[in-house]
């Protein structure tokens, strides 16, 4: 069966972890596995741009790890799995980290989760939204 | 013989797991939702099993994207417990059932089910926090473990076809061992939710409820329902489901509800939780 990831496109402010992203990402999610060690997490902690250097990843996957811009991460192949082994280090929960995504803050979205999470109503298509 | 007596489904949210460990399951945040599993407790006291096969994922702890495998078996005598990136969970180490689980792995290959063979593996919370909630603290697990990791982290995922049948041949491996065992299979992850994005957060009720009630009594019809729904109506770590529709493949056609929870929210997920028997 031939693979149709372009229909993953139209679900608004959603990136779909594909092979072909995986592909792209591959260094940047090794750097992320290698923070499963506390000698690791040290030495990251220590000097980040040094930690960073030692992997092959693109000058811009290392600049959105320097500025915690999840999103960017996941535009450049990272996976929400392994980019939290950045933010674990850090003592951030997911709902800390995941809200820096949205147009909310952390307490704006944890208000929204206790309310009963997002509204699946305006989500559903870009097209719809017309964002596409 | 051997025979599956129960499945479990339930989700699997990490932050679970951290309420756990730290004491902090009787917070006003979390009460409402270990309340829900109170009854699971007792029920799986009552009604002990000696193996559970723990259908789960992998969340980036113990393979990253060197190996990615689509169906694994864990043959093993012992699992570790993985550092996620806050250290370890202080939970006991999982012991294994190497016998049923080597004859599980080598029918399930003969019956074209290509596992990946793991004699080696650390289990995450993907596997540790069902346990908690069904075992609560324990100093030693009350159960022997097979844990069948399944990728639904890399697109594409295997189908829900694929994932109902695996589900039914593991109910036939499990008849054909020789040796008289009760055995239990867990389905984990899911409900709705989404950790991602600027959709980040989304819960679908409506969807979960239909999904709980369709797998309970008509399993066939999600044979077919493609990821892109369950992306799309679930959230894009909503497709974590599909590990139910192996739980339930290896219940037979018809099944008793025994139980059914369904709380939101946990951090950033709908918690859903179900026990069932199978009815031959």
């Amino acid at each position: 069966m031939k693979p149709n990831f372009e229909q993953y496109k139209d679900i608004p402010g959603t990136t779909i972890y594909t092979i072909e992203l995986a592909r792209q990402g591959f260094q940047l999610n090794e750097f992320c596995m290698s923070l499963r060690t506390e000698e690791n997490r040290k030495r990251f902690h220590a000097d980040e741009r040094a930690y960073l250097d030692e992997w092959d990843m693109s000058e811009d996957q290392k600049q959105a790890v320097l500025t915690r811009d999840f999103q960017k991460m996941l535009d450049l192949g990272g996976n929400v799995y392994f980019l939290s082994k950045i933010f674990a280090a850090e003592g951030m929960s997911y709902v800390q980290a995941v809200s820096t995504m949205t147009d909310m803050n952390v307490e704006q979205y944890q208000a929204m989760m206790v309310a009963g999470g997002r509204n699946i109503e305006g989500w559903r298509s870009k097209k719809e939204r017309g964002e596409a | 013989m051997a025979k599956i007596v129960a499945g479990i489904s339930t989700s699997h949210v990490p932050a679970v797991g951290h309420a756990v460990d730290s004491g902090r399951t009787q917070d006003d945040y979390w009460k409402p939702m270990f309340a829900g599993y109170e009854f699971s407790k007792q029920w799986v006291k009552d009604n002990p099993a000696d193996v559970d096969i723990i259908v789960y994922n992998d969340h980036a702890s113990y393979f990253g994207m060197d190996i990615m495998p689509t169906f694994a078996m864990g043959i093993a005598e012992k699992y570790e417990i993985c550092d996620e990136g806050y250290g370890p969970r202080p939970v006991p180490v999982v012991e294994g059932h190497p016998e049923l689980a080597t004859h599980l792995a080598a029918s399930l290959i003969l019956d074209d089910f290509d596992m990946t063979v793991l004699n080696r593996l650390e289990v995450d919370h993907g596997l540790t926090v069902p346990m908690s909630l069904m075992y609560g603290q324990p100093e030693k697990w009350p159960t022997k473990v097979i844990p069948l990791p399944v990728n639904v982290v890399m697109n594409p995922q295997p189908s829900g076809e694929r994932c109902l049948a695996l589900g039914k041949a593991i109910r036939d491996a499990v008849q054909q061992f020789d040796g008289d065992l009760t055995v239990r299979i867990w389905g984990t992850g899911g409900m709705s939710h989404q950790i991602q994005g600027a959709r980040a957060g989304l819960i679908n009720t409506p969807w979960d409820t239909k999904f709980l009630d369709d797998l309970i009594n008509d399993p066939e019809t999600l044979k077919y329902k493609p990821h892109l729904e369950y992306m799309i109506e679930a959230g894009s770590e909503g497709v974590e489901l599909i590990m139910w529709l192996i739980m339930r493949g290896a219940l037979g056609d018809k099944v008793n509800e025994v139980y059914r929870f369904y709380h939101v929210p946990a951090s950033n997920t709908a918690v859903g939780h179900l026990i069932l028997t199978p009815q031959d």
